[in-house]
């Protein structure tokens, strides 16, 4: 760990790296929080994976690939935002279906696209050592759409998250509220990627929500408690991996699953002590 | 306020599919009405309200609600659900809760306005959840709850209040309570009420609409033996009430 805070005031990439799991934290602490509260892990996991399809397809005709990532997480919210208000009573078949051919359409563009080979493990488990200036810009950016967006229509987007029939009867315009909900967590998957990459990310998305979920009473402060524990994973895990010289983005979520076991076990105890303590104090035999 | 009746239904059908749920309602209710809708299960009593409140289509016949089409008119009804769509343990206070039905389709940028906070305390107050304000939805018992939901539909300022099974999941001494306060807001809104006890409604509203695929309208006086009978089609323990 001492080695690390040395690296950290002299090496500029790590400087980055932090950065950009600081980031990344904002954007899975607010979207995390939509995706924890409304369940839809599942459909959060598809539009991630699915974008490695886009990815791919930039490679291909010589795009950016974190601009082919943006688009084709757009893309994926919305046919999967359509595939579950059109096709409610098939929507896991059918999300199973578009997370697996989004992934295969990436394989191939990627083995097709000629010139030097692609690190085709970067995109899917990360490399938060090799993140380029300009992508920190970028993942600025959807932290400020994010932030401005969730900040404007809090209102709606709890009514919507909290009770979609309710919401439909007060007028408000609930399929547009709801794409934009699934709009969002797809620009947070794009966040991610760099950080966890494509397969890691719906760990961060939900994990610190997950967890924030357990102590904190409201939507507010659910987010901002996700935002400090995502900062506390990946610079936690940015830090234990750099002298074993680790895969940074595995120790990240490793750390968020291990916290959510004991987060969960220490729930469940407090409940119990507080269940059984009128009991016991009672003393009944 | 004119004759015209605030919720008509002409010919009224729907079908799940090709599962006929209700077939030829005509229903005409008057502005400030106490409605008791009742039935056996499954007889089409949500399927009803749900028609009323434009989440769904009739497959044959009209609706008209406070003059206009179903869908543009739930604006104006407050409806209390009898199974709430939400989770029980989503993070979220009885005020969050209450203030969702200040929520409309013209204003949803930004927090809500001191007048929407103040009528929200308003509503709270007039359903005796003033001191909840702060607690989770967990928390509550399943009578508060029930409050919440009726302060959550009140905080509309409904023209019209719709209540589906209000008082499935709680004990009588609460039921009373819910439908003593139904009874004060009649004073100043048209209410529905779907309940499976005709014994306990009929002290309460004017006039019960029987919902079995079909619908017939009594006034409370006029319900016997023989309208039970006919209804449940078999023999259904009454309570003696006076009117």
């Amino acid at each position: 760990m001492g080695d690390f805070g040395a690296a950290l005031l002299t090496h500029g990439f790590l400087q980055a790296a932090l950065l950009a799991g600081l980031l990344a934290s904002v954007g899975c602490g607010i979207a995390g929080t939509y995706v924890v509260v409304k369940r839809i892990g599942f459909l959060a996991g598809g539009i991630a994976h699915a974008v490695l399809g886009g990815m791919g397809a930039a490679l291909y005709f010589g795009v950016d690939p974190m601009r082919g990532a943006l688009v084709a997480a757009v893309v994926a919210a919305l046919v999967i935002g359509w595939i579950t208000l059109r096709f409610r009573e098939h929507e896991d078949t059918l999300i199973s279906a578009f997370w697996a051919v989004g992934m295969a359409v990436g394989v191939l563009f990627i083995a097709r696209t000629p010139g030097y080979s692609v690190d085709l493990m970067s995109y899917l488990f990360g490399n938060i050592l090799l993140v380029p200036r300009e992508d920190l810009w970028l993942m600025a950016a959807l932290d400020a759409v994010l932030l401005l967006t969730v900040a404007a229509l809090r209102r709606p987007l709890l009514a919507v998250a909290f009770d979609e029939e309710f919401a439909r009867l007060r007028g408000l315009p609930v399929t547009l509220l709801y794409l934009l909900l699934l709009c969002l967590v797809a620009l947070t998957v794009v966040l991610l990627i760099r950080v966890v990459g494509l397969i890691l990310v719906i760990a961060l998305l939900t994990l610190p929500a997950a967890i924030a979920a357990q102590h904190a009473a409201t939507l507010g402060r659910i987010m901002l408690l996700a935002v400090v524990l995502g900062s506390l994973f990946t610079t936690g895990g940015l830090a234990l991996s750099y002298g074993p010289d680790l895969p940074a983005g595995a120790t990240m979520i490793l750390l968020a699953g291990i916290t959510y076991l004991v987060s969960t076990l220490l729930q469940r105890w407090l409940q119990r002590r507080r269940a059984h303590a009128p009991a016991t104090a009672r003393g009944a035999p | 306020m004119s004759g015209a009746p605030v919720i008509e239904l002409r010919g009224v059908s729907f079908a799940y599919g090709a599962v006929p749920v209700l077939e030829g309602v005509d229903l005409a209710v008057p502005h400030g009405e106490f409605l008791g809708i009742v039935g056996p299960n499954a007889g089409g009593k949500s399927t009803l309200l749900k028609l009323i409140l434009g989440l769904l289509e009739p497959t044959a016949g009209r609706i008209r609600v406070l003059g206009r089409s179903a869908r543009i008119a739930s604006r104006d009804i407050g409806y209390v659900p009898q199974y709430p769509a939400f989770a029980r343990d989503f993070p979220v206070t009885v005020e969050q809760v209450v203030l969702t039905g200040r929520l409309g389709p013209g204003r949803l940028l930004g927090g809500y306005r001191p007048q929407d906070r103040e009528y929200a305390r308003w509503v709270m107050t007039q359903t005796e959840i003033a001191d909840l304000a702060h607690r989770r939805i967990a928390t509550l018992s399943g009578g508060q709850l029930q409050r919440v939901l009726v302060a959550r539909a009140l905080a509309c300022e409904p023209q019209i209040l719709i209540l589906d099974e209000p008082t499935a999941n709680i004990d009588m001494r609460v039921e009373s309570d819910i439908f003593d306060l139904l009874r004060v807001l009649n004073q100043r809104m048209t209410i529905l009420v779907v309940s499976h006890d005709v014994g306990f409604i009929s002290a309460y509203v004017r006039r019960v609409a029987c919902v079995s695929r079909t619908l017939l309208c009594h006034a409370t006086e006029s319900i016997d033996g023989q309208v039970i009978h006919d209804l449940y089609g078999g023999d259904v323990r009454r309570v003696a009430h006076a009117h």
